[in-house]
Formats: C-alpha cells, structure tokens, sequence
C-alpha cells in the first residue's frame, strides 16, 4: 500500500517535471528575440522601484524654465492650473487627495498629480509618454526630469534647489505614498467582493 | 514609428470647411447631404438603409472631437440594439486622455514580448496570425459608464458597454512560448498611439483567459477599436483592453502606470469592486425618450452582464421593485457577454416604474442603489455615488401619456 502511495507520487511527481519543461519550451518557434536596442527603445514603463529610468538630471528652476518654452502652461494654465487640461499645481497650495480621481481630465485642486499619485515615478513615466500633446516623446531625459522637479516643487514636495535624477526620484516620499489598496489577488471564478452587497 | 498622426493643420482646415457645408445635417446621419453611392460601390461594401439612422453620441462632458481633433468618449446607442452583437459601427469607443485615433499600418506593426521571461520575443501581424486562435464574444464596459439623473436615455446612462465577436491568440500561448519567470506576478501591457496607454493586469488573468485580438464580428478590429490588434481582458474595465497594443512586459509588480493611478483608492472593497465589471442589466426597452403609443402588448427587451461569469438569471418589475418576475433569457448566456433578455407585459396605461435586476452564475445580485448605499451605510440623497463600478439598477419612469423617463431623475 505505501509503496504503491509512494510509486504514484514519484510518478506524478516526474510528470509534472516534464510538464513544467515542457511549457518552458517553445511549441511554435514563431517570433524572433528582439535585438537590445528594439527593447531599450520600448520600455518606457517606469517601475516604482525606478528600475527603467535612464540616466540625466533636472531641476525645478531648469523646469520652470521648460514649462514656458514647451508650451505647457498653454493647456495646463500658467501657473499649472486653471486650464482645460488636468491640474498639475494645486492653485491654493498642497491639498488632501480625493479618494477617487475622475477619469476624464481633472481640472480641480484635489487629483494633482504630484498630490495624488503615490509615485514620482508615474508623473516622470507619463510627461516622457504622452506630452506635450502633438509632440509625445520628444523630451530629453534631463527635460522629463526637469519638469517632474517643476511640478513636485510647485507642490511642495520637494525644495527648489533639489536636481531629480534616477536615483533620487523614487526616493520622493509622496503625499498620497500609501492612500492606495493594490487590486486584490486575482482568481479564475471568484466573486469580485464575497458577500457584496448582501445575500438576498 | 508605427503609427501617423493626421496633420493637424489638414485637419482644422477641413473640419472648418466641413462645419460649413453640412453642420446639421451630418450630425443627424452619417448619410444624409451626401452624394449616393454608386452601385457597384454598394456590391464592393454594404451600407444600411437610409431609414435607418441610429447613431453614436460623444459624452456629454467632453466632446469628441474636442478642440484639439481628440477623441474622448463615445456612446453606443443601445435603445436601437437587438440581440447581443453590437455592430463594429456602432461599439462604444474610448480614448486614454482623449487621443487621436492612430492610422497603422499591420505591416509596420509589431508585439514584443520581454521582461521576466527567459526568451523575449517579437512578433509581425503575419506570425501572430500563423498561431492557433480563439473566437469568443465578450462585452467591454468603461468604468465611467455611470448613470446619472440629468441623462435622459439609455445611451447616455449605459452607451459606455458593448459587446462583440473577438478573435485572436490566447494570451497564455504567447507567454508561454517566451517562458515566463517564476518571480513574474503582474504584466505591463502598453498600445502604439500616441499616449501609450499602458495598464498593469494580474499574471493570473493574462494567463487565464486574455487573447491578443486582431479581428472583431467577422472583420479585422476598426482603427477605434485598435486596429490592428488589442488585449482582451474579459470582464475586466474597458481600460484594460488595450488598443493598438505593442508590448507586453512581464514584472514583479504592480507599475502604477498613468491609467493605474487614474483608478486608484485607499479602500480595499472600493478598488476590489473596480477593476472588475459586477453583475448588470438594464432595460433598452421601453427606455428613457421612447414614446410608447398607448396601453396593450409590450415586449420588454434590455441586456445583461457580468465581468465574472455568465448571467444565470434576469428579473424584472413594472411596479417599482415591489414585485419581480422572471425574465426570459432570448440569446446565449455566455460568459462575460451581453445576454439578451425579454419579459411580455401588458401596460394598462397607469404610471409605471420598469427595473431589471441580474444575478450571475456565482450568485452574485446585481443591486439596487439603496442596498449598495446601505452595505457602506451611507445616506441614499442625490449625492450619492455608487463605489468602484457602478452596477446598480437602473429604474425607467413610463408616464400615463406613454413617455418614458430616468426614473432616477
């Protein structure tokens, strides 16, 4: 009896190691590896941990300086806010996150980005991506850096003289660091909120 | 690189000489003020009849195409819509920002795989299209697809869901062809516009039913639908569904992109009830702005959903909620799809309150808005904002003289 237990479970125990070797292989050999560069050029997604961020530097007097001469202030307001585009500098200083942004474009004080996003990163990852409008990905890294500087200034996150750079950037202790629940685990058939919102 | 953006310049001119030609005209009919097209025109691609006009609307809070060309946020017209297939035509669309809507070319295009995998991998539209393919249909709904007293149709208070025919690879199949790493736990997936628009997804749900789409009802996916390919992630918020998608980074946790942090909240119930669509239905019709022509024979039609299973059941009440009967399902019930709905009813020409209510196949209760402000014991006034997706009943107001109306107004 044990030893059949035994036998089972050194069997399954081997197919499963062939399983497992065999879904690390590849089945269709469709596709080629890209080449270093191919990926360089595409990872534009900025961990928390700052692991994508390339090397520059910037500070926020180079960014008040940028935030002018890109144009910025045309969408966002001079200042940073009272434009038809979101907020980036609360108009009556640091305020307290809201609990929900809007989705559509915020034009209001509380979804300030350098108030409400738990990471500097996501404010460097989004100027690099998506602005300005029309010219996307045109800034230098020492640019982005400058102007996420700016705008974490502007907000009182950190001093005027403090130069952002990879190191130092996912270092800034964000107001809203910890105002955020990650997504719960995520499991094939299971009810988003168990007992939600009652047992009818 | 891969994608164009149409000259803005040639656009602004030609929406200016366009606003003066038609202005009116083109915004009751697609059709309408337009030279008719030519037989052989009409043998080559099929167009409807022009008595048939039912139409997309942008949202009321920011119209498409904004100031800048931008496309933001466009309804569906479900008081049209029969069956459970929402024509490409006519599905919903919605932009990350509000964004132009890219003209890519499939020869150009490429997905790249990397991250924590053991070999990245780069893929043309042709190789992806040489891999085994699924078919399945799925709906997709924004999250801000949110009623609201002062909407006056179904368009406006439900136009951000539809559902179509979806057909490409499973996800699984390409994850597993580039080997994924033990310590990977979530995937960046990110689109080609010009935003980029990127959104951190579970490892556990790319793995389990997300496909990488190239076709839509039949055709290759329409450029507002994210021509040439796109995630599917059946159930999940329509922001995950990522258009014109081009990368999929495997990491070891969650990357608070611009769309994550667009979505977050302190509460752990609030962000387990938004990511995911929760079990919903509403009637199509009699919906808000139908007339109906006096009392006798109605089918009541609506559609229901759910992003965590199929729909096992659909009730409906013509007095308010204090009775429910049991709807009949008219269409296949599949997972994470539109299922059709229908009830007889004969309207006595009295006031009535029409209301559907669904649960879905883990038992889970779509609710009414005074349960979901009871659960957070929170007062039910007119500020009252369901939390995370907003799932609740939708009440339609049918008056003596036949007019229906938001009953949440």
């Amino acid at each position: 009896m044990v030893w059949r237990k035994v036998a089972i479970v050194a069997i399954t125990a081997i197919f499963e190691l062939c399983q497992s070797a065999w879904t690390q292989t590849p089945t269709y050999g469709v596709g080629r590896t890209p080449t270093p560069e191919e990926i360089r050029a595409w990872d534009i997604a900025i961990s928390p941990t700052g692991k994508e961020l390339p090397q520059g530097h910037g500070s926020a007097k180079e960014g008040a300086a940028l935030f002018v001469s890109k144009g910025c202030g045309g969408c966002h307001g001079a200042s940073g806010s009272g434009g038809h585009a979101p907020t980036l500098v609360p108009s009556k200083g640091a305020q307290p996150a809201m609990a929900m942004t809007c989705l559509a474009p915020c034009v209001n004080d509380s979804n300030a980005m350098a108030i409400h996003s738990p990471f500097a990163t996501t404010i460097w990852d989004y100027i690099n991506r998506g602005m300005p409008l029309g010219k996307e990905g045109s800034l230098t890294p020492n640019e982005v850096y400058a102007l996420t500087a700016y705008i974490l200034y502007k907000s009182n996150v950190v001093k005027e003289d403090d130069v952002m750079d990879a190191e130092n950037l996912p270092k800034v202790k964000m107001p809203n660091r910890d105002g955020f629940a990650l997504p719960p685990a995520w499991k094939h058939g299971a009810p988003r909120l168990p007992g939600y919102p009652q047992n009818r | 690189m891969d994608s164009k953006k149409p000259n803005r310049r040639g656009f602004l001119r030609g929406s200016a000489a366009l606003a003066g030609l038609a202005g009116a005209k083109v915004a009751r009919g697609q059709t309408q003020g337009m030279p008719p097209k030519k037989i052989d025109e009409l043998i080559a691609y099929g167009e409807r009849s022009r008595f048939v006009n039912s139409i997309r609307v942008p949202v009321a809070e920011r119209h498409s195409p904004d100031e800048f060309g931008l496309t933001f946020h466009v309804l569906t017209p479900l008081q049209d819509s029969s069956g459970i297939i929402t024509p490409s035509s006519l599905f919903y669309t919605a932009t990350h920002r509000g964004s132009y809507v890219p003209d890519i070319d499939p020869k150009e295009h490429r997905l790249m795989i990397h991250g924590m995998v053991d070999r990245p991998l780069i893929f043309t539209m042709e190789e992806l299209k040489r891999l085994p393919y699924v078919s399945r249909i799925h709906f997709i709904e924004c999250l801000g697809n949110r009623a609201r007293p002062t909407h006056k149709t179904v368009q406006e208070t439900h136009g951000l869901t539809s559902c179509a025919e979806w057909t490409g690879v499973p996800l699984s199949l390409l994850l597993k062809e580039a080997g994924v790493q033990s310590a990977a736990s979530w995937i960046v997936a990110e689109g080609a516009e010009e935003v980029k628009g990127a959104s951190s997804i579970p490892l556990a749900k790319a793995m389990d039913d997300c496909m990488v789409c190239y076709a839509m009802n039949g055709e290759p996916l329409r450029p507002q639908q994210g021509f040439p390919l796109r995630l599917m992630a059946p159930g999940f918020e329509g922001i995950y569904q990522i258009k014109y998608l081009r990368r999929i980074k495997l990491v070891d946790r969650y990357y608070m992109t611009y769309d994550d942090y667009g979505h977050i909240n302190p509460d752990p119930k609030v962000t387990a009830l938004t990511h995911e669509i929760g079990p919903k239905s509403v009637i199509t019709f009699p919906s808000g702005g139908q007339q109906l022509s006096g009392p006798g024979f109605y089918e009541i039609s609506g559609l229901a959903w759910s992003g965590t299973a199929a729909i096992k059941s659909v009730e409906v009440s013509t007095d308010g909620g204090r009775s429910w009967k049991s709807a009949e399902l008219r269409s296949p019930a599949l997972p994470m799809a539109h299922t059709r709905f229908g009830l007889h009813w004969s309207w006595n020409g009295q006031e009535s309150i029409l209301m559907s209510r669904c649960t879905d196949a883990l038992g889970s209760i779509q609710p009414t808005r005074a349960e979901v402000a009871k659960y957070w014991n929170q007062p039910l006034d007119g500020n009252f904002r369901v939390p995370g997706a907003d799932n609740s009943v939708q009440p339609w107001r049918v008056a003596a003289d036949g007019s229906v109306h938001n009953g949440l107004a």
